[in-house]
């Protein structure tokens, strides 16, 4: 039996010591579970008793208490004392937390209108490209991907058009996805994935410089130049 | 101006009819049928936890947040706030996209010529095609850095494992919006762009023509790959990338909130 802790058990006790005094000399069965409160009296005990259990509009059994026989005409008993830890396993502990609104739309409200601002000062005074009418009997050289895909494009004068259009990209891609299944390392600390991490930062800054490369590095016929010298290639 | 019967001035009595008027109508049924418990604009709003927990429950856009969240979650130095940017330049792109709708044809005989008429005699009009362009550049700059974000944190580890492949398909849908845009103008940089772009993709193993053939609508670039490209971008792109940003949002909450501090 667990142990009822303390101020609940002095509780009961006063409580208990209150009734005797109130009741002075009351029935049997009020006295015997005064006497101990962790044993479950014997006329509950029979309740759960099909053989015992009275029948349907029988007089009330004459083990139990009368009905209406407390000082208000009701009969309240402790039975017995559970602790909270043997129901309710409360696992996570009350973390630190804070209200939405204002601590985080705030901050979101605030990002949402810079980036508004940037976008509308930007558009007023740069202006999008739109060169003269597609025509198929001119290609513009150089002829360039969009800047995101200039990477790909950097890859194509090193490897075969399928390799590099479609196998390094399809199986970056791949790889990208399955990294929470390849990467079985349960910690989230930088000093416990300095592998995975330089992985990853070797993964972008090979795209990065390829597409600096392909974006600023690449004149016309898709030749290496230097911007300083040549010029820029490079339209948004 | 004081008046000499004793009645008060004309500005006073006004500005209290002014503020009768107003609490009569923030009382009356259909302003409280409007602005649910917790809005700022209800009768009696004011700074309790009650009223805080509410503005997030009973608003459709705010409660896809939770009412509290951990306390290093609101950290703008832990996320950058990279991943609601991108949402929300969504949002951007999408509004302003709405509005270039009304001014383009996707033809090849119309669509420059409308993008012309929208820079000169459509008012606004540059300003929001600019605006629609480097939204679009800095959404795919935002998406990748909030992919590298995550990956830095590790926040793709159990249980977010799966959150991740849908932001990887997330940046992927990003891409081929950005990309399916690059053509509407159809000017010399989108025809030879899209052009180096699909001549990449034709080099598939096995079905590298069909899929050249599915994209352009044909077998050169021309009129169907514009309305191709166009049904791509305005509708079937942002309709798969909404779906996907509803998954991906739901399962950062079912996951258990953004991931814990380093």
């Amino acid at each position: 039996m667990t142990e009822i802790p303390e101020h609940l058990r002095k509780r009961a006790e006063e409580a208990r010591a209150k009734a005797a005094a109130a009741k002075a000399g009351g029935d049997a069965p009020a006295a015997e579970s005064a006497g101990d409160g962790d044993k479950v009296p014997s006329e509950l005990l029979d309740r759960g008793n099909p053989a015992s259990t009275p029948p349907e509009g029988a007089p009330v059994a004459p083990s139990g208490p009368a009905p209406g026989s407390g000082p208000d005409g009701n009969t309240h008993r402790l039975l017995t004392v559970v602790k909270s830890g043997s129901i309710q396993d409360t696992k996570a502990t009350p973390g630190d937390k804070v209200h939405v609104w204002p601590h985080l739309l705030v901050a979101e409200f605030l990002a949402a209108i810079i980036i508004t601002l940037f976008t509308t000062v930007f558009s007023i005074f740069v202006n999008a490209p739109l060169l003269e009418l597609a025509d198929f009997n001119k290609t513009p050289n150089p002829s360039k991907a969009p800047w995101y895909f200039l990477g790909l494009q950097e890859l194509l004068t090193m490897f075969h058009p399928m390799v590099a259009g479609v196998t390094i990209p399809g199986i970056g891609l791949f790889l990208l996805m399955m990294a929470p299944y390849i990467d079985k390392n349960p910690s989230k600390k930088p000093e416990d994935r300095k592998f995975a991490v330089s992985l990853m930062t070797v993964h972008l800054m090979f795209w990065a410089v390829l597409v600096m490369i392909g974006s600023f590095f690449r004149g016309p016929g898709f030749n290496f130049i230097f911007p300083w010298n040549s010029g820029l290639f490079f339209e948004l | 101006m004081a008046d000499d019967n004793g009645k008060k001035p004309v500005g006073q009595a006004l500005q209290e009819r002014m503020s009768q008027l107003g609490d009569q109508v923030q009382a009356s049924q259909a302003w409280s049928s409007i602005f649910r418990p917790g809005s700022i604009f209800r009768k009696g709003y004011s700074d309790s936890p009650r009223n805080r927990s509410y503005v997030i429950m009973n608003s459709v856009l705010y409660h896809l947040h939770p009412v509290k969240v951990k306390r290093h979650a609101v950290k703008v130095s832990y996320t950058l706030c990279l991943g609601g940017l991108s949402f929300f330049l969504f949002i951007l792109l999408t509004v302003t996209g709405i509005f270039l709708m009304f001014f383009y044809r996707p033809t090849a005989a119309q669509a420059w010529d409308d993008i012309q008429t929208l820079h000169t005699a459509v008012g606004f009009g540059l300003i929001v095609r600019n605006m629609h362009r480097w939204a679009a550049h800095l959404m795919v700059l935002s998406v990748f850095l909030h992919m590298a974000r995550v990956f830095y944190h590790g926040a793709y580890k159990p249980p977010r494992e799966f959150n991740w492949v849908i932001g990887v398909m997330l940046l992927q849908l990003t891409l081929l919006l950005s990309f399916t845009g690059y053509l509407l103008p159809w000017d010399q940089l989108a025809l030879w762009a899209v052009t180096v772009g699909t001549n990449m993709m034709g080099f598939t193993p096995v079905f590298g023509d069909q899929v050249r053939f599915v994209l352009l609508g044909g077998v050169e670039i021309g009129t169907d790959t514009l309305l191709r490209w166009y049904v791509l971008h305005v509708l079937m792109l942002p309709f798969v990338a909404v779906i996907f940003m509803a998954i991906h949002f739901w399962r950062v909450r079912k996951d258990g909130g953004i991931s814990g501090p380093l």
